[in-house]
Order: C-alpha cells, then structure tokens, then sequence
C-alpha cells in the first residue's frame, strides 16, 4: 500500500469538501460513541476491568519474550508451527512459502490489519495467488480496489450508493439498492470461495499462552469459514498480542466488544488450537502462526512502549473529532485516528508520518474512552518533541515555537506584550466580543470568527484577587 | 542470528535485562499453571432461576430465538415445528447419543438427520451446547469427532440443544468445565457463539444473516 501520510494536509483539505465522505462519516459519530456509552453504563464495574486491564498488560510487556516462548512450546506441542518474523518482508515471504508448499492457488482472508500492514494481498498476487478477502467491508474495497479506512468498519468511509454500484459492475447483476439484498449476495458470492480455497488466512485478536490458541472475535462468520474450511490455516498477529491464560484474555474481551461497536459480546468469539485432531472430519490438516514484530520490540523500554497495551477496538477514532472530519484515508496509511498516530511514526519511520501526531487537539477524548488507558495525547506529544529534536519540523514552526520559548522563558516580557495584545483585540473586538480576520491567523478567521478576549489577564485577577483577600 | 532469537533479544534490551530472573520465570509459570480469575463482574453470578431468565434475556437480545422446553422427548417436534417454517425436513446433526435416541417421525412427519459435516447448500444443522453462559447469552461449543465445527458456522440456520444443567454464570465457569473435560489441551476449535451472524459493513446498518447463520435458535431443556 502506497504511504500518502506526508500529503495529510492536502488528503484532509480534500476530504473536508468531499461531500459524500461526509455523510458517510456521519453515520460512524451517529453509531460508535452512543453505542460504547450505552454498553459500559450497563456494566458497573467498566472502570475496574479497564484499570485491572491496564496493569495486565504492563505485566505481559514486563514478561514478553516468556510469554511468547511459552505460547510457542504450546503451538508445537499441538501440532502447529510458528514463525517469528523481524519484518514485513521477512513475513511476506513467509507466507508466500507456506502457501506454495500447499500448491495454493486461492487464498481466503478474514479481517486483518497486520496484514495490510505488511501489505500481503498485493505480494500475494504478484506471486501467482489469489487473496480473496472475505469481511464484507474489506470484500467490498477489494472489488474497489480501495483500503480499509478504519480498523474494524473498514467501509466506513463508503455509502450504499457506493456499495450497490460496485455489486452491480463486478458482479454483472442487477443493481440492488437495499443492504439487506447486497450482504445476501456477498454471502452467495463467497460461499463457494470458502470452499475452494487452498489456506486461510486470519489475524488474531490475542495468543493464548496457555494453551498455544489463537482466538478471532468477529460477528459476519466469515473468519470462521475462512480459517475452518482450507487445508491450511496461517494466523498473521503481531507480538504483543500474546496474553497468559484464558482467564486472562476474558478480561480483556469483556471490554472488546463494549469499547468496539458497543456490543455485551461479538456474535464468534473463536478460539483455534493447532490442526485437526485424529477422527475429526474437519477443520485444517495445518496451523501457522506467523508473529510479526516490525519495530515492535524496538518500542519495549521506550516512552511509546504503552502503545503494545493497544487491544485495536477503534473506540479512540470513534471519539475523535479530527478522524470524523477527515476520515482514516486522510493519514495516509493502514492505522488512522490517534492510535495510529502514534503508532504509524513507529512503523514507517518519523519523517513521512510526522504530520501525524500534529494533526490532534490533544482533546484527550481518546484517552477517556482507551480500554486500556494509553495516553495516547501525551504519546503524540512525545513525537512532535522528537520532530523538533530531529529537525523534522518545518522552518516556520520552528521559528514560532523559538520566538514563543523566547518570551515564555521571560516572564515579565510575556506579561506586558500578552496584556498589550490581549488589550488590542479586546478594543479591536468591540461589543461583539468577536473577530472576522486577524492578520496571521487566517488559518483560524478563515472558517470561525475568533473569539476576542473578554477581560483582563489571568495573572493581573490573580494578584487584584491576593490583595483583596489580603486587605482587611 | 535467527529472527526468533533476535526479536527475543531485542525485547530483553528493551526490558534492560538479559533472560529473565528465576522470580520473574516463576511469576509466568505460576501464571501460566494457576490461571488466576480477574475481577468478574456482578451481573453474571446469579443463582438459579434468575441466572436462566438471564441467559434467556441476553440471547433475544443478541437476536438468538429461544425454546424452553420441559424434556428431551420434546425436542424433535420443537425441531420440526422450527424447520416447517422454513420449509425444511432435512437436519444435518452431530453425532450425539442424547439426539440419536430420540424419535424423529414427528407429528409434523419424519425428520430425515443426517450425520456429517455440513456442506455449502445445507439449510439446517442441529448441535449439542457445551455450556450455556449467562452473562452474554452465549454458547459454548467445541470441536470433536461427534460435533464438527462446520455445523455451526455453514448451514443457514443453526438449532442448538442447550440442557438447563450446562447453564453456568460466567465464562470462567466455561473454561473450567472445558479444562475438566479436556485436560491441558485445548480442542481444536471452541466456540464462543452470541447470535446469528450479522454485518453493519454498508452505512453501519446492523443486518442479521452475514457469512455465519441466518438463525440461531437455542431449545433450552429441563
């Protein structure tokens, strides 16, 4: 997938104006949060599981390379096979040789990010093999030729216009307008796919340590038909998705689904442990597990190590409000919205993705409804100072943070001129209390009146209050 | 040096340690061995009758149907009547000794049950629930050689026979009852199933019937 994450100023300018991207992000800020909000209200002890969550996941980070040692004997032992991979190419490769020992023609897919990550269907296919995605949502970008735009509605940014039209072409069948009627015949369409296929390929929501499992949470079935009827089964997770036990991971699951789509649990929570077992009529000869670390250790002991605590349920795009102007294409690669803000710097290097972490209000909405608490605000922050130590910040922006840090180190200086300024607006303002352009702050005039100061500065109320408070 | 070994050393320059201390190896394997439950929440560990009406409450809300009957024996008329309004007589179902001992010549007419995997174009199966659990109205259910996971994920609608003694709380109660079963070693596949299957992939509308069933519909007995 080709990186556009440097162009996200001119990605978001064309986004903002383009109107059906708009009606199609309405539907997500119409959904998610109502949903979420309602789901954990239903469940009183949200907060605890969520702070229970959050040292565990410390925990695993502190044990990683136990865990992943200990899920890997368990895999052996059932039967099964892993194969660590340090980079996306080294994975790619990978799958590309389990899938020719197996003569694979055809691959089918079920939901997966790591592997849009590692950018697998394209090499696939480069090689002789077809990857059949087989979600719905990732069904549909891949007749469109388009990527997903969100980690678990990754059609979101599409309508149903959209969606009746693509059918109606690649299918070569009448055009129907109704969701119901498109989802039955992506069902019709897939079914004999599912059969056909050669190896399936899934990506995992956690590793059981425990018991070497995988386990997918899903709610369409399609992960289960892709990884149940193939000879073949290839799980693609990325390192730190390993938990201990199964208790464990219920821990984790209860806040899954609630956080994701708001849902008390997915519809398929399924979890899959080595091969078929002797008398068992179906289900795959062979399982794989391919862990893809990509920088990810890298990450352990650093500032951004929080980020591996990620359980990928969306609820921090669903709250943002840059992501529901902008829509995920906008940040120019696989993870949108904060996490992959903060993330993507990680994954394709600082230099093409530093508008990233720029593009936030360090609301901290993302942080408020993260399951396990990543301060995800701070985290950006993090990397907008490694931008400035690595010269990546553009001359103007440097020039103005200097010039601020000149004044902002001289206290008295800073006082006077903010005062003198705040003054100027306020006359400048006038009974409305507000500003249709500034010169040097169209950026902001251009799309809002700004807001003239109402009264005086903080520090002159501050030191008028200390004398009140100190005369008699 | 291999991947695997590197990907592992580069984790431990992270943690600014060489291989993990004795304590820190016991703390994993004690983990590991023990499986400590965390924090369970309240809702689920209910008593009796009140945990059932609790099953019953969440199913229907994840849209499964839910039949309470009072024995077994009731089972293939329940069955029958469920098909008939689907048009249906044909039952692919596990290979289960409770379900092959009842008599399927319904007062609706015979049921024809056949014993296999399931194959696309199937339109109903009927399998046996591992456990029922509470919480969430969801089932349990796990591969073996008498219950094959394709009955539970192809045919359109999936009929699912659920004793009233297999209903538990919580999930951990279900992974407890599954260690006593199966020892260390985890089936092939289990099955944690909330509903038919459903997609909101076009405008975030939910529609029921996606990859999955059309239809679940549980037969609670006893």
């Amino acid at each position: 997938m080709q990186i556009k994450s440097p162009e996200f100023k001119q990605n978001a300018r064309r986004a903002l104006h383009d109107a059906n991207l708009q009606r199609a992000l309405g539907n997500l800020k119409a959904g998610f949060p109502g949903k979420r909000a309602a789901a954990i209200a239903r469940l009183p002890e949200f907060e605890q599981l969520r702070q229970q969550a959050r040292e565990l996941k410390e925990h695993i980070l502190q044990h990683l390379d136990l865990y992943l040692e200990a899920f890997e004997a368990r895999v052996i032992e059932n039967g099964g096979q892993v194969h660590w991979c340090r980079t996306s190419e080294e994975a790619r490769q990978t799958i590309l040789r389990i899938c020719q020992e197996q003569n694979a023609k055809t691959v089918t897919k079920g939901k997966s990010m790591v592997t849009e990550e590692i950018d697998l269907n394209q090499f696939l296919q480069e090689n002789g093999i077809r990857p059949v995605e087989t979600d719905l949502g990732e069904y549909i970008l891949q007749l469109r030729g388009d990527h997903p735009s969100h980690i678990i509605a990754p059609a979101i940014h599409l309508n149903l216009d959209d969606v009746a039209h693509t059918f109606h072409h690649r299918h070569q069948r009448p055009r129907l307008n109704d969701p119901a009627a498109l989802l039955a015949e992506a069902r019709e369409m897939l079914r004999q796919q599912f059969v056909a296929a050669d190896v399936g390929i899934t990506g995992a929501n956690f590793l059981v340590a425990e018991t070497g499992s995988s386990i997918i949470v899903t709610n369409e079935g399609n992960g289960d038909l892709t990884q149940l009827l193939p000879n073949t089964h290839i799980v693609v997770a990325s390192i730190e998705k390993v938990v201990p036990t199964l208790e464990d991971m219920t821990l984790f699951l209860r806040l899954l689904a609630r956080s994701a789509t708001g849902q008390e649990f997915s519809v398929y929570n399924t979890l899959s442990t080595g091969g078929r077992r002797p008398g068992e009529r179906d289900g795959p000869e062979h399982f794989h597990v391919v862990l893809v670390d990509n920088g990810r250790s890298e990450m352990v002991g650093t500032e951004f190590q929080e980020m591996l605590r990620c359980i990928r349920c969306s609820a921090c795009m669903n709250h943002c409000p840059v992501y529901g102007a902008v829509g995920g294409h906008s940040y120019g690669w696989v993870y949108p919205g904060p996490m992959g803000s903060v993330l993507t710097p990680q994954l394709i290097g600082l230099e093409r993705a530093a508008l990233l972490p720029n593009a936030s209000t360090l609301c901290g909405q993302c942080e408020a409804v993260c399951p396990v608490g990543i301060a995800l605000p701070k985290l950006m922050r993090h990397w907008r100072e490694r931008e400035f130590e690595r010269h990546l910040t553009p001359r103007a922006a440097r020039w103005g943070l200097g010039g601020w840090a000149f004044f902002a180190t001289r206290p008295r200086l800073y006082r006077l001129l903010s005062a003198g300024a705040s003054w100027c607006l306020r006359r400048l303002g006038g009974k409305k209390g507000r500003l249709r352009s500034v010169l040097l702050a169209g950026g902001w005039t251009d799309h809002r009146d700004l807001p003239t100061p109402s009264g005086r500065p903080f520090m002159q109320q501050w030191r008028s209050r200390q004398r009140q408070e100190h005369t008699p | 040096m291999s991947s695997r070994n590197e990907i592992l050393a580069s984790l431990r320059r992270g943690l600014r340690r060489g291989a993990a201390s004795e304590a820190q190896q016991e703390a994993v394997r004690q983990r590991l061995q023990h499986h400590p439950r965390t924090l369970i929440p309240a809702r689920g560990q209910q008593p009796g009758e009140a945990r059932v009406e609790l099953f019953i409450r969440m199913a229907r809300e994840a849209a499964a149907e839910v039949v309470v009957l009072a024995s077994i024996e009731q089972l293939p008329a329940a069955v029958a009547q469920t098909l008939a309004s689907e048009g249906e007589r044909e039952l692919v179902v596990a290979d289960d000794e409770r379900l092959a001992a009842l008599d399927w010549n319904t007062p609706d007419g015979p049921i024809r049950c056949h014993r296999r995997v399931a194959r696309v174009g199937d339109r109903a199966s009927l399998t046996p629930a591992f456990a029922g659990i509470a919480e969430t109205g969801t089932l349990l259910l796990y591969s073996r050689p008498e219950s094959p996971t394709s009955l539970n994920f192809l045919p359109d609608t999936h009929l699912v026979l659920l004793r009233r003694e297999d209903l538990v709380g919580v999930y951990e109660e279900g992974w407890d009852r599954l260690r006593a079963v199966c020892g260390e070693r985890l089936p092939r596949s289990v099955n944690l199933i909330t509903g038919p299957s459903r997609s909101a992939d076009i405008e975030q509308k939910l529609q029921l019937g996606a990859h999955g069933p059309r239809r679940l519909v549980i037969y609670l007995v006893g």
